[in-house]
């Protein structure tokens, strides 16, 4: 069995492909799979009726206690026959339904032996929750068929009703399996039924796993969802929702009823459900016109009668159940595949349009009128013998005197006529020949092909009637041992006395035999009568429809989620930072109130100063929330930045004070750069409006961080582990500057994801502003035009710069600026000290690690120093004095930050491991040297990297979209010769200095 | 471990200045408020060094006790040096918005803003049992 069920795997795996060489004959390969299974059945199954099941078992995930245990029982054995033999067939009608051409077959062959193979497993499945997998499996896979036409709204929409109210009891099936399996103590279902657990919660369970159950068999309330799924393909219908999926609901309460069928609340609400489906059902299914839906409501009619009996519980029931299973199977499937054949040939199944078909196709109406006399209970057909033993079933308790069997009985009578009304409505609707309709004319030849799936299964059901004793066979063992009725004075009923109940044709003259002649004679006069019922239907409409209720309720959900998203997504980022921050006000304001351990002890200050810089960067801070010009708002805010550099020279932390300041400075000339393309003035236009609210949660995330500050201070219970650091830098990172070593060797780690950070932050800067790819996709005409302007422009600007030469010789970019922009002093300044600057860059990189400095400082001083050479002169001097790229730096630190982590891993130490190295040089007299320093030296080159970065996007491809002869250039689709500036020529020009 | 209160009291105004600012519209505001917080946020560290001591350059005759502490020193170090990057990076976003959109301002959604209005209505996909009898829909019948 696990081989075959891994054959249906492989099947629908391969099917798709292997489409494009059979086209539509790749379902003749695709029935050979299920035939397999059926063929394996039949060879086991003597062995499987007279001795014990077949097991087989294998390991899925044995952390979870999940099993693929497949157990084939007589109940498993009679539904893998039907769900195999069936999809065999329909597989094999496929190959005629669907031309060679037809869009989507190999999707739809794959889907159909996919959904073979789950139905395969759900029936042989031993463990609940494996059942459960292959029940979803089921549940998906029909959402694919029934929506195969993809381009129908009407099959999308009735796919996912479908899906959704059948997931929807399968997941709450799954919590009843849940329970269940937690009472018996496994997830066995032989286990399971053995223990027959008992109480308040066992009944609890039993009812959740009702509810997959009879969402899957379409049983009232969740009924409307198989109509709508008449969508799907006529195949689909036939096997889905006739043979197979149908009866899994049917199929797992025939599984549970020896155990659970005297829980409270299950028979009522089998009973009661099913015969108000069965009524219900056989009612709306007289005023279809279509006749795939007419067979669709009686589909719903006909498991309204299975689940009655089926959930009845005796030894009878259960083997006029399993009868009635079959018989069903047989002859749905049978209409449904012939509704497949006359819609296939005339193009309709509106049996207002149809008439004379059946002289025109005399084999398919008989075959349609041996499955018709099945379903209406026609002996000598099998849906007779199994109708018969359902009415005994019950009759035997009614007689005994359970009146929930009475009601049962007269439902199941008035189900029966209604049924018979409905058959015989479908014979007349799709072979008579009606008055005032054009017969049907260019109906196709039905092949043989075509007629052979409906020929089978039709005449299985006629040869079952008279070969009853062999039904009875297959199906009583699975009912034996089951009691023989639930009334009081049942137990002394026949079965007691030895005599069993068993299918036949022919009881003698009974009174089962006489209420079925009843139904069928009330059938034949409903039928008659179906102008005034028409009448009746087109007034008595029901006010509450199911299908309406769903689609209510998809809507609601769907209006509230709108209304939620409204309410939520305000579209504003304000709103959404104020949400966000009154949540932290409000729950780290209550805990801080509900859980702290109280404030700290407070001092006043360390020192006076304090006080003075407070008072400056608190007056800087409120300056600067009501600054109207931007240079001003930067410039206050940069005095809080050097507050803090002042704050931390007082406490004791020259690395930050040093940082600081010069992190202050490259911010500032960040900001310069792009504020001068902004408006000077921060107008009211931004928004300047609930002052007072903002205000007030400002205020409010003040106070709250003051407190979280105090309380911090006070919850301090253990000494720091840095009180070890200065030691332990000097010992093992031969650093004196615990902070510096502390950044490359003890904490390097965070160092390392911070120079991944700068990186990260300094490409993006780079990639929102060169946006220089786009040009080229725009038109390029007459380049040289545009050359010819350039060359006049920098003519001019070599013109101008021609008499004061000398001035040029200060920096390398000279001659290409403009005079009037031009400041000597700044020239010299930055000629004089731009060397220097950069030798105390590297200064403070190795001096760092014993002083305060480092590659942070030292980077951000180079940086400066190339902040001196733009400002000066511009991006062309920025390409001399750095000809390498912004990303080249930052790769290269990075690699060398890498490296330093991963060398030591090579030479079996842990990552980021120092090692030290001393000696005697000549010059030099004694050396140290750590390796962290090479570290030191990536982060170095990192910050030089983003200070780079930021002056080349931020300034230099700023200034060239602002420049008038740049946007010339772009404006006419191409930049070939403003790539190269008079300060490319640098190394020439540099000896004129 | 105590705290010196002159510096909570400027860390909370700056925190309360720097929500000020990043509650507004105009991007270079929410800019100049995230620097303020990142000062702020700096300083909260710094708090946590408890009393103010000598720089921590190692030196044997100094008890381990009479440094500043060097752990938070560190932290602050990394973050200066973060708070800038992704200042720059703001920067950038914010030129780039001028220059897109000549606009110095976060607008609202404005698919957030339509589905307020309720210009977005989502129609169910109903079926209707009834509404084609065949499979077989002859061709410009299929997409209904």
């Amino acid at each position: 069995m696990l081989v075959l069920l891994a054959l249906f795997g492989i099947a629908a795996l391969l099917l798709a492909p292997l489409t494009r060489a059979l086209t539509n004959r790749v379902f003749l390969v695709a029935a050979l799979v299920p035939l397999g299974a059926f063929g394996h059945a039949l060879v086991v199954g003597p062995g499987i009726l007279s001795g014990g099941p077949l097991v087989e078992r294998a390991a899925w995930v044995p952390q979870l206690q999940l099993t693929l245990d497949l157990v084939m029982d007589p109940l498993s054995w009679v539904m893998t026959l039907v769900v195999t033999g069936v999809g065999a067939l329909v597989l094999l009608y496929c190959a005629a339904y669907f031309r060679s051409d037809s869009e989507g077959i190999g999707r739809f062959a794959a889907t159909l032996t996919a959904f073979a193979g789950a139905m395969y497993g759900l029936v042989l499945s031993e463990d609940v929750f494996l059942l459960f997998v292959f029940w979803e499996l089921t549940s998906v896979l029909s959402y694919l068929l029934i929506g195969h036409y993809q381009g129908r709204r009407a099959s999308r929409g009735a796919a996912l009703q479908a899906l959704i109210t059948t997931t929807l009891g399968g997941l709450v099936m799954l919590v009843g399996l849940v329970l269940l399996a937690q009472q018996a103590g496994s997830a066995s279902i032989p286990v399971i039924i053995a223990a027959a657990p008992e109480g308040a919660l066992t009944t609890t369970a039993i009812i959740l796993v009702l509810v997959g159950a009879l969402s899957k068999s379409a049983i009232l309330p969740f009924h409307f969802w198989l109509p709508g799924a008449m969508a799907a393909p006529t195949p689909v219908s036939a096997y889905l929702h006739a043979a197979a999926m149908v009866k899994a609901g049917v199929y797992l309460i025939a599984r549970f009823a020896p155990a659970f069928a005297e829980t409270p609340s299950w028979r009522e609400i089998l009973v009661v459900l099913g015969l108000a489906t069965m009524i219900l059902g056989g009612w709306v299914a007289l005023r279809q016109t279509d006749l795939k839906l007419l067979l669709a409501y009686g589909t719903v009619s006909q498991l309204g009668l299975l689940v009655v009996i089926t959930g009845w519980g005796t030894r009878d029931a259960a083997l006029a159940a399993l009868a009635l299973l079959v018989a069903h199977a047989l002859f749905k499937s049978t209409l449904f595949l012939v509704v497949g054949i006359i819609d296939h040939g005339a193009g309709t199944r509106d049996l207002r349009a149809l008439s004379g078909l059946g002289r025109r196709a005399p084999v398919l109406a008989a075959i349609a009128a041996l499955a018709l006399a099945s379903m209406a209970g026609l002996p000598p057909l099998f849906g007779f013998v199994a109708k018969e033993a359902v009415l005994h079933a019950l009759l035997v308790d009614a007689l005994g005197g359970a009146d929930l069997a009475a009601i049962a009985v007269a439902g199941v009578v008035a189900g029966s006529a209604l049924t018979a009304a409905y058959s015989i409505r479908f014979f007349w609707g799709a072979f008579a020949t009606k008055g005032g309709v054009d017969d049907v004319e260019d109906l196709d030849h039905v092949g043989p092909g075509f007629l052979l799936a409906p020929a089978v299964l039709a005449v299985a059901g006629l040869a079952l009637g008279p070969l009853a004793a062999l039904a009875d066979a297959g199906v009583a063992p699975s009912a034996d041992g089951l009691p023989a009725g639930v009334a009081p004075s049942a137990p002394s009923a026949p079965s007691g006395s030895g005599e069993v109940y068993h299918l036949a044709l022919w009881h003698g003259p009974t009174l089962e035999l006489g209420l079925s002649l009843l139904a069928i004679l009330a059938g034949v006069a409903i039928f008659l009568a179906r102008e005034p019922i028409a009448r009746l239907h087109a007034r008595v409409h029901s006010p509450v429809s199911a299908s309406e209720l769903y689609w209510d309720v998809v809507g609601g959900v769907d209006r509230l989620a709108v209304r939620v998203t409204s309410l939520t997504q305000r579209g504003s980022l304000p709103f959404y930072l104020g949400v966000i921050l009154v949540v932290f006000v409000a729950g780290t304001g209550a805990t801080l109130l509900i859980g702290s351990s109280g404030p700290g002890e407070v001092r006043l200050w360390d020192t006076p100063a304090q006080v003075a810089i407070a008072v400056i960067m608190v007056a800087s801070a409120v300056a600067a929330t009501r600054a109207q010009k931007r240079f001003t708002a930067v410039l206050v805010v940069g005095v809080t930045g050097f507050g803090m550099s002042a704050l931390f020279s007082i406490m004791g932390a020259p690395d930050l004070a040093i940082t600081q300041i010069l992190v202050e400075l490259v911010t500032l000339i960040a900001f310069v750069l792009v504020l001068r393309r902004l408006p000077a003035q921060l107008g009211d236009r931004h928004g300047s409006t609930r002052k007072g609210l903002r205000a007030l949660i400002a205020v409010a995330v003040g106070a709250t961080m003051g407190v979280i500050a105090l309380v911090a201070a006070g919850a301090r219970t253990e000494a720091p582990i840095s009180l070890a650091w200065p030691e332990l830098a000097y010992e093992i990172g031969h650093g004196r500057n615990t902070v510096n070593v502390a950044l490359v060797d003890l904490r390097a780690w965070d160092t390392l994801g911070e120079l991944a950070v700068v990186i990260a932050a300094a490409t993006g800067v780079a990639s929102l502003l060169f946006i220089r790819g786009r040009d080229d996709a725009l038109p390029r005409p007459a380049r040289g035009l545009v050359r010819r302007r350039v060359e006049q422009r920098l003519d001019r600007v070599r013109e101008q710069g021609r008499p004061g030469e000398l001035r040029n010789a200060w920096i390398l970019a000279g001659p290409s600026l403009d005079p009037r922009n031009r400041s000597i002093l700044l020239e010299v300044v930055v000629r004089l000290t731009f060397h220097a600057t950069v030798v105390v860059s590297i200064y403070l990189l190795f001096a760092g690690h014993n002083l305060p400095g480092g590659g942070f400082a030292g980077g951000l001083v180079a940086g400066l120093a190339l902040v001196g050479r733009y400002l000066a002169g511009g991006r062309y001097e920025l390409g001399a004095a750095a000809p390498v790229g912004a990303g080249a730096v930052l790769g290269t630190g990075m690699l060398l930050a890498a490296s330093t982590a991963a060398m030591p891993l090579m030479l079996g130490a842990d990552a980021l491991t120092s090692a030290f190295v001393e000696t005697e040089l000549p010059v030099l007299g004694h050396v140290e040297f750590v390796t962290s320093t090479i570290f030191d030296v990536g982060v170095y080159l990192v910050v030089v990297g983003l200070v780079l970065d930021v002056l080349r996007s931020l300034g230099a491809e700023v200034d060239r979209q602002a420049d008038p002869v740049e946007r010339a250039i772009a404006a006419a689709g191409s930049a070939p010769a403003a790539v190269s500036p008079p300060a490319a020529a640098g190394p020439q020009s540099e000896g004129r200095a | 471990m105590t705290v010196s209160l002159v510096l909570v009291i400027v860390m909370s105004a700056m925190y309360a200045c720097a929500v000020y600012l990043l509650l507004e519209r105009s991007l270079t505001r929410v800019l100049l408020g995230f620097l303020l917080a990142g000062n702020a946020t700096n300083l909260l560290i710094l708090i946590m060094v408890g009393e103010a001591g000598v720089a921590p350059i190692f030196d044997e005759s100094i008890e381990a006790s009479e440094y500043t502490d060097p752990l938070p020193q560190a932290l602050i170090l990394t973050a200066i040096v973060i708070t800038f990057a992704v200042s720059s990076f703001l920067l950038a976003l914010i030129y780039r918005s001028w220059r897109l959109a000549n606009a110095d301002d976060v607008s609202d959604d404005a698919d957030d803003l339509a589905l307020r209005g309720g210009a977005v209505l989502i129609a169910a996909e109903e079926t209707l049992p009834e509404s084609s009898t065949t499979d077989f829909p002859l061709e410009g019948e299929e997409s209904r």
